[in-house]
């Protein structure tokens, strides 16, 4: 604490292109030191770390989103934009750090004059010095020093190399030169005077901003809206027309300071050559196809052993809980709600941990823009992009995440449209419902020795999945009709890159926290209310339930732990959830399912795996809920008017199909809530997929009796 | 230079052109920030099949975008 008082702190922000080595830098200057947190009022990723400068200073560090510009059109610069323009926040920079691609000087220093115009001191930051010469550029940054009047270090973002350099550059506190990089003012000169008097500005450009966008700058009072909107009026202000003669005099600044600082012709690189195999008309399909297969071939074999591991290892805790905490409704809270949540959890980690590895693989190598490139013709005729791609790979293991990623679609409908079909794609927890529910009606029958019937289905359903998302984008692209600005597919091609391991690793350990908090919080809170719902009941229902039970019982010469079984299936019966279940039991009863399957179709809203752990509950199993246990008892479960086996292929297809199809998951629904910033999406989510199931289930089951 | 009507969409793989005006109010504006404006070469490095997107060499980068977008960038002869 003392530490704390004696150190001074300042706040350093992040900027740059996307690809220019801005999260490399982040990761070198602040380690593992680094959290995630959210801007307000939108849910784009804030990262902030805690880097040490000096043993007087020490930084916050703000990662934010690489944009192109300052005028915003994505939610990602919008944030950027908000942030720079929030002076009075306790989070306003005190320094910028302008990260730029040296191997694309050009595109890279457009931003830096917008940046440097808002009065902010800055420090240039030039990566990929090594790429730029290979492509044989050659810079002067001594004389680009002198041009900008701006302290610039180049960095190796690979190995952090002058990373000592940069540090002693932000502890010397250096101030902006003052002035802009063109004459700001000339742009409407009685315009932004007129701003800077009556908002008290002395910056020309926050002033143009200020008229640029004044309905949309967040912490804008209303009255001042009004004025700024009066003051715009009467200067006949055009804002399309400034913006594109503000963008002419920013390039001719930045022409002629290329000019004079970098020589040499950037001749077609090795990654032109690539592009032409990896974005063939057949190699390019075929390539991208066989990354995917060895992909969902790691998700789902490298991931078993340790999802397997965790699930005994949860299954072990709660029963060593159980035998050592004295018995109550507080050690049943814990074993049956908390540990059991924790595991639902848990238990994705292996999975999500997996595919973000591979994910950010792609990414960091440059081919993920490629494949969004060969794709983008396909997504568009089921009303997405290029870079739905992303999304749809990701929510084979959890929803959440992928619909995050979404983030990146600039075109306001193909991200609606994505974030809508996403949770179709079969995810992970889908997986122990699927295997329980094919082992117990599809036979186990291989034809020609390879293709065996239950494999088959389980890709059936996969596919069905699939299948059910583009058909959804399809529809909505024809009804959908979204105002707002036009937005392209502007997809830069970054030149190919080793991956940083470090940037990887990075990368899987934020997702799995990102997802661990966000969507376990909500299974965990789920999973306590379930628990409350299955362990208490009505009045005194439970308790002569249980009564009856045992009566059956001895009427019957049970055994002790049949005796057990048959009580706490009764009290499961008599209590909330049990009538919860029999409530909806008129409605699901068409798809050939009974309260039980209703008491796992409501709990299965947490987390869709929680239906296994249901079933063990209802099945009266007990504290193991190994998943051939409560198949056996599923498989002796008997229909109440025919006398045959409950689970025939039938009633098992119909509930097949419904977790295919419905809208079960809490945490989706949550995090559809948040991107979309309200209701109305998630609520059509729920009706719809839960309509589709509902049909097709239907569909399902009376085709097959 | 004469004007022509032919558009950036029209390049052939490894054709250079020069950019003349950009057709859409709304992209040009965008356009013009990430490098594209009047005066600056553009190079066709790859298409995507199917008369998917097109990726061009501009301002020293690679960016690509969809044909119908491409088609309002109109060069010089």
């Amino acid at each position: 604490m003392i530490e704390m008082t004696t150190k001074k702190n300042l706040n350093i922000a992040l900027l740059g292109n996307p690809n220019s080595g801005k999260s490399s830098l982040f990761n070198h200057l602040t380690g593992l030191n680094q959290k995630v947190g959210n801007f307000p009022g939108v849910t784009v990723d804030k990262k902030i770390g805690k880097a040490g400068i000096t043993d007087t200073i020490q930084a916050d560090i703000i990662d934010l989103p690489g944009v192109y510009s300052l005028y915003p059109r994505s939610v990602d610069e919008q944030v950027v934009y908000d942030y720079l323009n929030d002076r009075k926040s306790e989070d306003f920079p005190d320094l910028l750090l302008v990260v730029a691609d040296a191997s694309n000087l050009k595109r890279n220093l457009f931003l830096y004059s917008q940046l440097y115009d808002l009065g902010i001191p800055l420090i240039l930051v030039l990566t990929m010095t090594d790429i730029a010469q290979e492509h044989g550029l050659k810079l002067e940054t001594g004389a680009l020093q002198n041009i900008l009047k701006v302290p610039v270090v180049l960095m190796n973002a690979r190995t952090g190399k002058n990373l000592f350099r940069l540090r002693e550059l932000i502890a010397s506190e250096t101030e902006h030169p003052g002035g802009y990089t063109f004459p700001v003012d000339e742009l409407a000169p009685e315009l932004i005077a007129e701003l800077k008097t009556v908002f008290d500005l002395d910056n020309s450009a926050q002033a143009l901003h200020l008229a640029h966008r004044y309905d949309q700058i967040a912490g804008l009072k209303e009255e001042q809206r009004q004025q700024v909107r009066a003051i715009v009026k009467k200067h006949n202000f055009n804002s399309r027309a400034l913006q594109v003669s503000e963008t002419m005099n920013r390039y001719a600044f930045v022409d002629s300071v290329v000019a004079q600082v970098q020589s040499g012709q950037g001749k077609p690189s090795f990654s032109e050559k690539l592009d032409r195999i990896l974005t063939h008309g057949v190699w390019g399909y075929l390539i991208f196809f066989l990354i995917l297969f060895i992909v969902f071939q790691a998700i789902f074999s490298w991931a078993s052993l340790p999802m397997d591991l965790i699930d005994q290892g949860f299954g072990t805790l709660a029963l060593l809980a159980e035998e050592y905490l004295p018995e109550g409704p507080f050690t049943s809270l814990l074993t049956e709600g908390i540990i059991a949540g924790l595991g639902g959890i848990v238990i994705f980690i292996p999975q999500i941990a997996i595919l973000f590895a591979f994910i950010s693989l792609l990414e960091e190598s440059g081919y993920m823009a490629r494949v969004m490139f060969i794709m983008d013709k396909f997504m568009r005729k089921f009303g997405m992009n290029g870079r739905s791609v992303v999304p749809l790979i990701s929510g084979v293991a959890c929803a959440v995440p992928a619909i995050m990623a979404a983030r990146s679609i600039d075109n306001v409908k193909e991200r609606l449209i994505t974030i809508f079909v996403t949770p179709f794609m079969s995810c992970s927890a889908r997986i122990p419902v699927y295997t329980v529910l094919i082992a117990l009606v599809i036979p186990s029958v291989s034809y020609g020795g390879f293709i065996n019937l239950q494999g088959l289905v389980l890709m059936l359903l996969y596919l069905a999945g699939f299948g059910m998302a583009v058909l959804t984008g399809v529809i909505m692209n024809r009804l959908m009709k979204v105002e707002g600005p036009r937005s392209f597919f502007i997809l830069e091609f970054p030149t190919y890159k080793m991956p940083r391991w470090k940037n990887v690793l990075l990368t899987i350990l934020e997702k799995v926290k990102s997802f661990t908090f966000e969507a376990g919080k909500v299974i965990m809170a789920i999973s306590v209310v379930l628990w409350v719902l299955a362990t208490y009941g009505p009045a005194d229902k439970i308790e002569s339930g249980k009564e009856e039970a045992v009566f059956k019982a001895q009427m019957q010469n049970l055994s002790e732990e049949d005796t057990e079984h048959l009580v706490s299936s009764a009290a499961l019966e008599n209590s909330y959830a049990g009538h919860l279940g029999k409530f909806i039991e008129p409605v699901i009863r068409p798809l050939g399912f009974d309260w039980k399957i209703g008491i796992a179709l409501i709990t299965s809203f947490a987390a869709r795996e929680v239906f296994v752990g249901t079933m063990a509950t209802i099945y009266s199993i007990g504290d193991d809920a190994e998943e051939t246990s409560v198949m056996e008892r599923m498989r002796k479960e008997l229909h109440p008017v025919t006398g045959e086996p409950f689970y025939n292929l039938p009633m098992g297809l119909s509930l097949l199909v419904f977790y295919a199809f419905a809208m079960q998951c809490m945490s989706t629904l949550a995090i559809v809530y948040r991107e979309t910033k309200g209701f109305k999406w998630p609520l059509i989510q729920f009706f719809t997929m839960s309509g589709i199931a509902y049909v097709c289930s239907l569909i399902v089951f009376n085709l097959f009796s | 230079m004469s004007i022509t009507e032919k558009s950036l969409a029209e390049l052939r793989v490894g054709e250079k052109g020069t950019i003349r005006t950009i057709l859409d109010e709304d992209v040009s504006v965008k356009l013009f920030e990430m490098g594209c404006l009047p005066g600056v070469e553009v190079r066709m490095c790859c298409r995507a099949p199917f008369g998917g997107p097109v990726c061009f060499a501009v301002s020293g980068y690679h960016l690509s975008l969809r044909k119908d977008e491409a088609s309002l960038v109109m060069l010089h002869d």
